[in-house]
């Protein structure tokens, strides 16, 4: 694997071809925010929050950092005034659902995020993926996933499957930040499970 | 029908198929392309082939259904060879007299001339009507002279030589050159070079490539692809082999929208017909190369013509799109090299083989090479498909080919790039139009729909009218896009029911930032185009409908009220019948009045005052004045004076 | 629809996953829409997991979960329709039937959809039912033209 040297926030980092700018930030100890990704999990590239400036060649460009392979000479900034321009942006959408989440409140702290901004949508869901890619690509019981598309989306369990399944697995209830997966997990349990 | 198996036996046929065909033998093309279909033209081909049986002619007149002509408008459309004689808007009763009088006796029917508007001059001719006369017909020409079910037609005008030519004269390394000497951009709204798109698979070091037609037109307004696909789908196969040879790829799809079954049913016919000549499967015309094509419909996901979307649905998923940070022509469907490219753009391949790529160039400006076919719909008298070289001024191809306005209104705006698109106001008629052009307006070419907008339509109406529809049609997965849409819609919305507040253009801005900056895919990047474009040419209306609670163009339904002009109501009658709500006040001899508390201000008043009167007015942003006491609402007719 | 007509569809397109979509399609344009035991059979045969197939079945317009009318009502909401008044005629449409966009009435009659162009914008605005395009629509024509319908 060649070795690629490129700048993040001024320091010069070593990183090997195939990784990406999060992998490498994340290998010198540089944080960037991150609420779709996990170790575990393939980067899914949803939330947008982990957005940095990378330059190459004079050319500056925003990319997510947890799926942008690193370049040979490539100059990132991990904050800038419009990456945190974005990011607040992006919290201030996702606290008009779920005003409550951990992650979300202190991520607003560090960027001045106003969690009034909007007004409250009715679902908790903040569309992570976690759940449903955790269950599919590490659990393989494809208990949960998605339906429709756009702001009709929501995650959605098989009833049949998670009456089996998720009772003594749960592993992916801890990974929600807003805790919309539990509410749907005891809503499905309710309505639909299969009476045995 | 033996397979062809090589160069010479595909030349043999094709001499041989034109030898049995007479230039002069009368033949009635009739358009039989979606929309015509619509108004009535399979009821046309009917009565043509019933009243050509009844006179005795079978035998010596044919009737050729082809593909669309783009005079969408007139429709249905008849062309008599050889004489080139144009008929508009054919109903089924005109057929015995089109028979007897044009095609016996070499008589023209005056009434179903195109009538030139100016002149009042009558045009006997399809190529001198000013709609067509104006045009560069490159690709889509052929279109009115072939049955695109029949794959002798296609040979008949020379088709599949390019094919024969690569595969015998050609490498792969020659075709990549000659597609990125020609400049060829491509025409699906990226308009990013073909043939460096070509060249990157070529070198990829991968066994499997692929080649892929993005059939998926979603773009409302825009119908091209549709009728070339429709019309002249051997073109797009043709085009497409070439384009696997040239990359090293034995496996193409055409992924179509499942909206277009007229086009499906005929790529699926043409890919039959190509297998049983040879064109397609082993061994292409003795040359060795191999080459399938499998059809992929669409289910309804306007996303799915992103290019990464689209492989994604091939791959038989959901449609979202993925990061292209690694170019798909490296690794695309599957992972694997793919050159995806538009129907149009594939469409040009054998033009450019067989004519060369200087003569290619010779088209166009600068860094637009070539024509491109763009569907002028909206509020325009010529409604239809037209195809222009680069470089043709929006103001030539509104006018002198669209006919202008209809209705005597005013010209406010024309629409370029559907949804990812902006709009062009009138001081930038004399733009010529090309991708960096149009990209430098405010706009983009995108896919060729222009939609021509008139003093009626409200813009900001307009740019809610694009936020609703991509909000519909998002995939959801990233937050710029789902959720900043979501809340710019809100907004827009509120705006045009008159709840806008101070503020809300500039949060407007903010969002329309995020979305450019950091969306997934090209839809979020894209979706804030038609409301900045908006902002930047009509502000006034945005402030209007803010601070005024105003509808400059009278169209937002909460923000205008109708009114009878007592001064011009003579009591005709007419609106308080059609009301539907009951809200007209009137009688007989009495000015007639609108109860704004019934009102539904479903317009219809409005359309049925006759104009001679024109007594409904919209009002918009001022109140409605009060209505005139009942006791002098009595129209005093005049009496006959001696 | 009985399985042994969903298999043949699935062996038509060779028991492959990535046809998945195309399956579907053709179930779906034959039954009019997409049983639960249809989608299980899928799952089955396909060796896909059921939430594929589910986020497919809601992600594409073409697929509905529901029982559909015997008549399907599209109205084009493309832009050149939109600009020559299509909304007002969906407003009439919606008072006509008593159905909104994505609803199919109690008797199963009619089911009414917005599509996003159809093509034929020199007719517009547009109306297709059942297949069968009806051009020039105004508010006022909507009556006459349900009226053929049984």
């Amino acid at each position: 694997m060649s070795e690629i040297l490129l700048k993040i926030d001024g320091k010069k980092v070593k990183a090997t071809q195939g990784m990406t700018i999060l992998e490498a930030a994340q290998s010198v100890g540089i944080f960037i925010p991150t609420l779709c990704h996990h170790e575990k999990l393939e980067p899914y590239g949803g939330c947008r929050i982990c957005t940095v400036e990378a330059e190459i060649g004079g050319r500056t460009r925003l990319v997510a950092s947890c799926l942008f392979p690193v370049e040979q000479d490539l100059i990132v900034r991990t904050r800038s005034e419009k990456v945190d321009r974005i990011r607040k942006l992006i919290l201030e959408l996702l606290l008009a659902h779920a005003p409550d989440a951990f992650e979300l409140k202190e991520l607003a702290k560090e960027y001045g995020a106003d969690k009034d901004r909007f007004e409250k949508e009715a679902s908790f869901c903040i569309h992570c993926g976690l759940c449903v890619r955790y269950c599919a690509e590490v659990k393989k019981k494809f208990a949960v996933g998605f339906v429709d598309r756009g702001t009709r989306k929501e995650i959605n369990f098989i009833p049949e499957i998670a009456a089996k399944e998720c009772w003594d697995c749960k592993e992916c209830f801890p990974l929600c930040p807003t805790e919309a997966l539990q509410a749907a997990y005891v809503l499905t349990r309710a309505l639909y499970f299969p009476s045995t | 029908m033996p397979r062809l198996n090589s160069p010479s036996e595909l030349e043999e046929l094709r001499k041989g198929i034109l030898s049995k065909r007479d230039p002069n033998k009368p033949c009635i093309t009739l358009c039989s392309g979606s929309a015509c279909h619509a108004s009535g033209s399979s009821d046309v081909a009917r009565s043509l082939e019933e009243e050509i049986k009844k006179q005795g002619l079978s035998d010596e007149v044919e009737i050729r259904k082809t593909g669309c002509h783009g005079f969408c408008e007139r429709g249905p459309i008849i062309v008599i060879h050889p004489e080139e004689i144009c008929y508009l808007q054919i109903k089924p009763e005109d057929v015995p007299e089109i028979v007897s009088q044009t095609i016996k006796e070499k008589k023209v029917i005056e009434r179903l001339l195109y009538t030139d508007p100016e002149t009042n001059e009558k045009i006997v001719h399809e190529s001198e009507i000013p709609f067509y006369k104006n045009q560069k017909r490159l690709v889509f020409g052929s279109n009115g002279n072939i049955d695109p079910k029949s794959i002798d037609d296609y040979l008949a005008i020379g088709g599949y030589s390019a094919l024969a030519r690569v595969l015998s004269e050609m490498t792969s390394e020659e075709v990549v050159e000659e597609v990125k000497k020609s400049n060829l951009r491509g025409r699906g709204g990226g308009g990013f070079p073909a043939g460096r798109k070509w060249e990157g698979s070529r070198d990829a070091p991968d066994e499997t490539k692929y080649v892929i037609v993005n059939a998926d037109e979603g773009d409302p307004g825009a119908y091209m692809d549709r009728s070339l696909l429709e019309g002249n789908p051997h073109s797009i196969l043709e085009g497409l082999t070439i384009g696997a040879y040239a990359i090293g790829s034995h496996e193409g799809y055409i992924y179509v929208r499942q909206e277009y079954p007229l086009a499906v049913e005929n790529v699926n016919l043409a890919i039959r017909n190509a297998e049983e000549y040879g064109f397609l499967g082993e061994n292409i015309l003795g040359s060795g190369f191999d080459f399938i094509v499998k059809v992929h419909q669409g289910a309804g996901a306007f996303v799915c013509g992103e290019s990464t979307a689209l492989m994604t649905a091939l791959e038989g998923r959901a449609g979202e799109p993925r990061p292209k940070y690694i170019r798909s022509n490296v690794k695309g469907l599957w992972d694997k090299p793919s050159v995806l490219n538009n129907v149009e753009t594939w469409a040009n391949v054998p033009l450019i083989i067989n004519k060369g790529a200087d003569w290619f160039n010779q088209f166009g400006t600068e860094k637009s090479k070539g024509t491109k076919i763009f569907s002028l719909v909206g509020k325009i008298t010529n409604t239809g498909l037209v195809e222009v070289p680069m470089g043709t001024t929006l103001r030539d191809i509104i006018y002198k080919i669209g006919g202008g306005i209809p209705g005597g209104k005013r010209f406010k705006a024309v629409q370029t790039g559907g949804p990812s698109g902006g709009c062009i106001p009138e001081e930038l008629l004399d733009l010529e139009v090309g991708f960096d052009e149009l990209t430098k307006a405010g706009s983009m070419m995108g896919s060729g729909g222009m939609i021509i907008m008139d003093e009626d339509t409200c813009m900001v109406d307009v740019s809610r009218y694009f936020l609703d529809f991509l909000t519909d049609e998002s995939c959801g997965k990233c937050v710029p896009c789902r959720e900043g849409m979501r809340q710019m819609l809100k907004i827009l919305t509120n705006i045009t029911l008159g709840k806008g507040r101070e503020g809300d253009i500039e949060l407007l801005e903010e969002l329309a930032e995020l979305l450019s900056e950091a969306s997934l895919c090209a839809l979020g990047k894209s979706a804030a185009n038609p409301f900045l474009s908006t902002l930047r040419y009509f502000r006034e209306e945005y402030e209007a409908h803010i601070k005024e609670k105003r509808c400059p163009a009278l169209s937002c339904k909460e923000l205008i009220s109708f009114h009878i002009d007592p001064d011009k109501c003579l009591a005709c009658m007419i609106c308080g019948r059609k009301c539907p709500a009951g809200a007209i006040i009137g009688g007989k001899n009495m000015i007639h009045v609108i109860d704004q508390d019934k009102c539904t201000k479903c317009g219809t008043c409005f359309e049925v005052c006759p104009s001679r009167f024109s007594a409904v007015k919209k009002i918009s942003g001022e109140p409605v004045p009060p209505s005139i006491p009942e006791e002098e609402r009595t129209i005093a007719r005049k009496s006959k004076q001696k | 629809m009985d399985n042994g007509r969903i298999d043949q569809i699935i062996d038509k397109h060779k028991g492959e996953a990535s046809s998945l979509i195309q399956v579907l399609l053709d179930i779906q344009s034959e039954n009019h829409w997409l049983p639960k035991e249809a989608l299980d059979r899928v799952s089955e045969k396909l060796e896909v997991p059921l939430t594929r197939i589910q986020h497919i079945a809601t992600f594409y317009k073409a697929f509905s979960l529901v029982p559909k009318g015997r008549h399907e009502i599209h109205i084009c909401m493309g832009t050149a329709c939109h600009v020559r008044g299509a909304p007002r005629v969906l407003d009439a449409m919606q008072e006509l039937t008593g159905i909104k966009p994505g609803e199919t009435d109690l008797d199963l009659k009619f089911s009414l959809e917005t599509v996003n162009c159809l093509g034929c914008c020199a007719l517009g605005p547009v109306m297709e039912i059942d297949g069968k395009t009806h051009g020039k629509m105004t508010p006022a024509g909507t009556a006459g033209v349900l009226k053929n319908y049984e």
